[in-house]
């Protein structure tokens, strides 16, 4: 006696929360029978494995049925096939996004090309997660990136519309469409130290404040070719950046910035020997990355470059971070006082931004 | 020219790509309606066209609009080659042509093709202007309601139920024609479903001449099925009841004011109605014999029938009517003949309902049932389906004179079904022999002292069960004790029946799903050597499956059967048997006796051992199940009882009837002789095998409880979670020395696996019930068998349930429901004649309640200050009528908890819900479910019956998953379309849903597969009942039971 056909249908579609988790994660039918045998399912229910093995294939059929919709969720919202409580289709479309941190970090800021899928094999070995679960992640980075990669607007706002994710999810694959965009570098070992939350928290600033799309002042002409954009770096800002590197180019500018700096922090700073003898070399390296920045190259390694040359020189000097970002707000701070200096809007666009990232980078 | 059809196509979305090059679609739609044709401008280059047409009239005759579907075809247009069909949407436009159902149709639906299945989506407007006509020699039955429900609908009422009828069309299977062979699969889909589409609106329409004929404006318990002959053709056939249905006035106050018939307070019923006057009609017109031909058509049609056929058809005169004893009393026989002559001008005095108005049902006698093997044949001439007609007449005639023999003059649930395999047909009806009260019969206002007397020696809870035959001269054998509830009356020791449980029978403890399920080989074999062969084996089945259930009904410790079903199915080498049923103990029947387990060779010792181990197990299961399903009679002294009748006398008078009963269920002599104990005699390894067959049916886990029938007896308490499903599992036989036993394992195994996992699955809905299981079982090849299950499991409170279990412990006695009673809605005028002397009868029930209950909110008790003159009132009446008041306080120490209860969790349920449709703004909840009602809802509207045909064809079953992802998808689908088209006619819920057919071939090889579905339904509105209570102004009885209280607050 061999079973040839086994459904179930219902009028509203059961959804399984734990098997749904175990399809996510990429397990074979046989694995995920397995799993929730082990979980003692059989003995809170009393059901048998071929019972188990019946409701697994069902939810498994379900769930595969629902895939061709949730790549498009409001699609989800709008099909007349499947009835499915709001709440619930919520859970399906949240948990199809959701990815994870292992796998985001290897992926994030490398092309979503069909080149890194190759790589997947490799990720899947490294990480422990199932090949499969990691081309499901990989292809919903690639497809929110398509949907939104033309659009105007906020970029959370777009991946909210068009993917009906939760505020929190949609903030994260803005950072991971960000990311992919500018191809920032985030595989090198010193980076390695980094999660993905610190450099979706980057992504998020930059996005505020430095892309097109932060400017905020509407386009003039609606049909400009201005394209008003969160995606892209805002050109015309790195390019001024240029004009920054007067700030350590011109010695009198540097000297009087510095005695500013330290005149206000003398008796303030447990490190303030190591950040007076330091200041220069600190202050021109977070000059020189701005001014770097018209080059895709530098501005790939970005991230790179602030750990080189601002994280790094402070944790060997054992600065604790209340003095980081007492250095910081002043740093940025006293080039008000500068008056040789022209720049100050540019100035605190930028700076404001990268004292964010880097307070959030300056950890262990 | 008496109608005008109008038709919008506003847009389309989510429609398939169907230009590569452009990734989009140019889209148009054509709507057709009988030979007329229109079409939209192309929509270019858009996956979601906005079409907004003008309106698209039709002008048809009545005739048409009920025949035919109306049509639309959305096409991708192409300027080079012929221009692709993208799928279809068939919608039928009944429900328009009442006028009091649904006015528009308006939605989106799916577009759907055969083949691809669901592509995208329509939205369609449609309107029926209808201009009266009503001089003309009607063709059309236009306004006729048809509802699948096997009861009275909730908001209307009978005036006059007229009895069955029934109609069938033939037509030749386009699937067979010869053109199939040069057409595409999609063009023979699409041929059958619009066959089958036109041939169940003609039959609607023929069946609904045949109601108007009759006076009456309505068809209740409307079953409609197909038989795929094959070759030899497609037959659509429907029974149904005829009834003369009143609405009832206004939602808020269900029933009127019961002692007048208020005729004010309704309104005109039918405006099409040429005869609007109903409620003065005279006895109802017979049945006209017009389509009926009982010329011998044996000669014509190669029929082979089995061993039951062979009875003399001709109704044996005088069988029930002479028979009137003396202890039945008078009444019996004055009953009986006032009955008689109501029914008697009828040909077939059947009902398809399954649930009565209080009173209907006087007395039920059993199951009765009929069985024939036919030879299929080319319907020659499909303008004149005699041969069908003659078989199913046949059947009917036997159903008739099988009733006659219990002494009952009407057959109530009542049903009939086929199984086909090749050219072999098995055709069966089955009902349950029943004494009705003629009063509904004819005219609504009979009266007279009969009924009354009546009424006073029938006390509520028990009269149904009391023998309609004559003790002296029984058909069959059977043990008869007085009425354990009245002790006044005989009751038989075990009843079965096809209907309901009776809303006012007194049960003890929960009931529970019974199955019996058999195989029996059979050689392969053609034609009449075939149909013979069938025809032999099919008794025995018969008996097995008879003896099986009656074990299985001791085992679990009950005396009653509602519900059954046995489907009888055949293949090509087996035939299967499965019963299925509702379990429960009646308080008014005596308490089974257990099952004693005899050995043949009683001289081997460790024979004897097993065999004593064996009944140790029995009586073990029996206590447990007892338990279980709390079935604790109370302790009744045998003197008060009485003793058994003397059985040499009923012996003697036994020998007449033998012949013409051959397959009542009662019949079965399965009693030897002895009260109490019910001897299983193990003498082979056959015995042996369904003792240990018994005893492997393991209940359902605990929280869970099954019952096919509407409601679970014992259980009344049910919150408002409802989950409809459909399971499908086939098995593939290894064909390897296949035996009976194996065979009945295979199956047994099947049937049980299935159900443990529907527990499974449905875990978090515990505590629920599995209501309204209904299994179908089917023989598609030769080793595969597969079995359809559609139920729906619905949540009920526990707390609550442990309350009623702890009333019902002190009590002992319990109403089936006194919920139950709400939810079936049965017009106050009905309930005043079993209460005749007293004006507000179901209200005192309540009133009681309310003045004795401190639990209940302040605004309630305040307003039951109110009542109490009448609470005065009906108690001093209830003291002259004992019994009675016995009863009603029963209920109404229930009640009580019922206020107390449920208006709270009912409301809070009601939060919880409403929240959950608000989010939801793009697609609307449907509901679905096999049941009448929606519980924790009040139906407010009927808007037509859904009776759907779809074809699915696959060329590539690997690709979409293999048969279960084929047959999975495919239901969903037609799921889908259901409730786009009862969302489209302004509704939000399908009751009484049924899946006929499930047909599915699959071929593997030729990576194909196809199956058709055939599904109807009641479209409805329905509303909370906590939504209900906030729009009437918040009366404070509403609370508890909005239905009988209402109008009394009010007036």
């Amino acid at each position: 006696m061999t079973s040839e056909l086994d459904i179930f249908v219902g009028n509203t579609t059961l959804i399984d929360e734990d098997v749904y988790r175990l399809w996510l994660d990429g397990y074979s039918v046989g694995d995920a029978v397995a799993l929730r045998v082990r979980s003692g399912i059989l003995e809170q229910t009393g059901a048998t494995a071929a019972v188990l093995q019946s409701d697994t294939m069902d939810h498994y059929r379900t769930f595969h049925m629902l895939e061709r919709l949730l790549h498009a969720p409001p699609k989800l919202l709008h099909q007349l096939i499947y009835q499915i409580p709001p709440s619930r289709q919520a859970l399906l479309i949240e948990r199809y996004y959701a990815f994870d941190e292992a796998f985001v970090r290897e992926v994030l800021g490398k092309k979503l090309s069909k080149g890194t899928k190759k790589d997947l094999d490799d990720i899947s070995t490294k990480t422990g997660i199932t090949l499969k679960s990691c081309r499901r992640q990989f292809d919903n980075f690639k497809r929110v990136f398509k949907v939104v990669e033309e659009m105007r607007g906020s970029l959370v706002d777009n991946i909210q519309q068009h993917f009906l994710l939760s505020d929190r999810l949609a903030r994260d694959y803005a950072a991971i469409v960000f990311f992919a965009n500018n191809r920032f570098e985030t595989g090198k070992k010193k980076l390695q130290y980094l999660s993905f939350g610190d450099f979706a928290f980057c992504a998020e600033l930059m996005i505020q404040n430095w892309t097109l799309g932060a400017v905020g002042e509407a386009p003039t002409d609606p049909d400009s070719q201005v394209d008003d954009m969160d995606m892209d770096l805002d050109k015309e800002f790195l390019q001024d950046l240029k004009e920054l590197k007067v700030l350590v180019a011109d010695k009198d500018l540097l000297d009087l910035h510095k005695s500013l700096v330290c005149t206000a922090l003398r008796g303030k700073l447990g490190v303030f020997s190591e950040m007076e003898a330091n200041f220069k070399n600190l202050s021109r390296g977070l000059v020189n990355v701005a001014t770097k920045l018209t080059h895709n190259k530098d501005v790939r390694d970005l991230f790179v470059d602030l750990v080189e040359k601002f994280v790094e020189p402070c944790r060997s000097d054992h600065w604790p971070l209340s003095d980081v970002r007492l250095f910081l707000n002043q740093y940025s701070a006293s080039v008000h006082s500068l008056d040789g200096f022209r720049h100050q809007a540019l100035w605190d666009r930028y700076m404001g931004t990268l004292r964010g990232c880097l307070l959030r980078l300056y950890h262990d | 020219m008496p109608g005008k059809l109008k038709v919008k196509i506003v847009a389309g979305r989510h429609l398939p790509v169907m230009d590569r090059a452009s990734d989009l679609t140019d889209a148009f739609v054509e709507v057709k309606f009988g030979n007329t044709t229109f079409k939209t401008d192309v929509y270019p280059k858009s996956l979601n066209p906005q079409w907004n047409s003008e309106w698209f009239k039709f002008e048809v005759d009545d005739e048409d609009l009920q025949d035919e579907p109306l049509q639309i075809t959305v096409l991708d247009h192409d300027t080079y080659s012929a221009n692709d069909a993208i799928g279809k949407v068939y919608i039928d436009i009944d429900p328009l042509l009442y006028s009091e159902a649904a006015t528009v149709i308006s939605g989106w639906f799916p577009i759907y093709d055969t083949i691809h299945g669901i592509r995208g989506e329509i939205n369609v407007v449609v309107k029926v202007d209808l201009f009266n006509d009503l001089n003309r020699f009607r063709q059309s039955s236009c306004g006729v309601k048809f509802f699948c429900t096997t009861s009275i609908p909730k908001c209307y009422r009978a005036v006059i139920i007229h009895g069955f009828v029934e109609e069938l069309v033939v037509n030749e299977d386009p699937e067979y024609q010869w053109i199939d062979r040069i057409r595409t699969p999609r063009a023979s889909n699409e041929a059958r479903q619009r066959l089958i589409s036109l041939m169940s609106g003609e039959l609607q329409r023929k069946i609904g001449l045949k109601v108007l004929e009759m006076r009456g404006n309505a068809v209740v318990g409307y079953l409609q099925c197909f038989d795929l002959e094959g070759e030899s053709g497609l037959v659509v056939r429907a029974i149904g009841t005829a009834c003369t249905l009143d609405k009832l006035s206004s939602p808020a106050a269900f029933l009127p004011a019961c002692n007048s018939p208020s005729k004010e307070m309704k309104e005109i019923p039918f405006n099409e109605d040429p005869n609007p006057n109903t409620h003065s009609s005279g006895p109802s017109t017979p049945l006209k014999n017009q389509t009926y031909s009982f010329s011998p058509s044996k000669s014509y049609s190669r029929q082979s029938s089995s061993s039951d056929t062979d009875l003399s058809l001709t109704p044996k005169t005088g069988m029930g009517s002479g028979s009137a004893g003396k202890e039945g009393g008078p009444f019996k026989a004055l009953l009986r003949q006032q009955t008689q002559s109501a029914l008697e001008q009828r040909e077939f005095p059947f009902f398809t309902l399954t649930a009565f108005p209080p009173g209907f049902l006087v007395h039920v006698g059993g199951v009765v049932s009929a069985r024939s093997v036919k030879l299929l044949d080319r319907i020659h001439n499909p303008d004149e389906p005699e041969t069908r007609d003659a078989w199913w007449a046949e059947i009917r005639q036997e159903i008739k004179s099988h009733a006659k023999a219990l002494g009952c003059h009407a057959v109530v649930g009542y049903s009939e079904s086929t199984s086909i395999c090749e050219e072999v047909c098995i055709l069966s009806a089955s009902g349950t022999a029943a004494v009705l009260n003629p009063r509904f019969l004819q005219d609504g206002t009979v009266e007279g002292c009969l009924e009354q007397r009546l009424e006073e020696n029938l006390p509520a809870g028990c009269g149904f069960c009391h023998i309609p035959y004559d003790e002296l001269n029984m058909p069959f054998p059977a043990h008869l004790t007085y009425c354990y509830n009245c002790r006044k009356q005989k009751v038989p020791d075990v009843l079965f029946t096809t209907i309901d449980l009776p809303t006012d029978a007194t049960v003890i403890g929960k009931g529970c799903l019974i199955q019996a399920r058999l195989c029996r080989l059979k050689k392969k074999a053609q034609a009449e050597a075939n149909a013979t062969a069938i025809s032999n084996l099919l008794p025995f089945m018969e008996y097995e499956v008879h003896t099986q259930l009656m074990n299985k009904l001791k085992l679990k410790g009950m005396n009653a059967l509602f519900g059954l079903r046995i489907q009888i199915t055949v293949g090509e080498n087996m035939l299967m048997g499965l019963a299925s049923a509702t379990g429960v103990y009646l308080a008014a029947l005596p308490t089974p006796g257990g099952i004693q387990i005899a050995g043949k060779t009683p001289n081997d010792g460790s024979y004897e051992q097993h065999i004593s181990h064996m009944q140790k197990k029995i009586n073990d299961t029996i206590a447990k199940n007892k338990e279980l399903y709390e079935i604790n009679p109370p302790e009744i002294s045998e003197e008060i009882i009485g003793s058994p009748i003397p059985e040499p006398r009923q012996r003697s008078r036994l020998l007449r009837s033998q012949s013409e009963s051959s397959d009542e269920v009662t019949e079965l002599d399965l009693s030897h002789g002895k009260k109490d104990a019910f001897v299983l005699e193990i003498d082979d390894t056959d015995a042996m095998e369904d003792v240990h067959s018994l005893l492997t049916d393991v209940p359902p886990p605990s929280g869970f409880y099954s019952c096919n029938t509407e409601i679970m007896p014992g259980i009344n308490n049910w919150t408002s979670e409802i989950q409809m499903f459909t399971s499908v599992r086939v098995i593939r036989l290894s064909s390897l020395n296949l035996t009976n036993q194996a065979l009945n394992k295979n199956f047994n195994d099947l049937c049980e696996n299935l159900l443990k996992s529907l527990y499974f699955k449905l875990r978090s809905m515990i505590p629920c019930c599995l209501c309204h299981v209904n299994f179908t079982v089917s023989l598609p090849e030769d080793e595969l068998i597969q079995v359809t299950v559609t139920a729906v499991a619905i949540t009920f409170d526990k707390n609550q349930a442990l309350q009623t279990t702890k009333a019902h412990v002190e009590k002992s006695l319990q109403r089936a429901s006194t919920d139950n009673e709400e939810l079936l809605q049965f017009p106050l005028e009905l309930c005043s004649d079993s209460l005749p002397s007293h004006p507000f009868p179901p209200a005192k029930e309540h009133l009681e309640s309310a003045s004795s209950n401190s639990g209940i909110p302040a605004a309630q008790r305040a307003t039951s200050v109110d009542y109490s003159s009448f609470a005065d009132r009906c108690s001093s009446w209830i003291e002259l009528i004992k019994l009675k008041a016995q009863t009603i306080r029963r209920g109404s120490i229930k009640t009580t908890v019922t206020v107390e209860k449920t208006s709270p969790m009912g409301e809070g349920n009601f939060r919880n819900r409403s929240a959950a449709p608000c989010a939801n703004s793009t697609v609307g909840v449907v509901k679905m479910t096999p049941l009448s009602f929606i519980p924790g809802a009040k139906i407010t509207k009927y808007l037509g019956i859904i009776n759907m045909f779809f074809i699915r064809e696959t060329t590539s079953l690997r690709e979409e998953g293999g048969v279960s992802g084929f047959l999975h998808a495919f239901i969903a689908e037609v799921f889908a379309m259901v409730r786009a088209h009862v969302a489209a006619l302004g509704g939000n819920a399908v009751v009484s849903y049924i899946m006929k057919q499930c047909v599915f071939m699959e071929n593997p090889n030729k990576n194909q597969a196809q199956c058709l579905i055939n599904v109807s339904g009641d479209a409805v509105v329905f509303a909370r009942e906590s939504e209900l209570e906030v729009v009437s102004t918040q009366q404070p009885a509403a609370n508890c039971q909005p239905a009988c209280t209402g109008g009394e607050v009010t007036t």
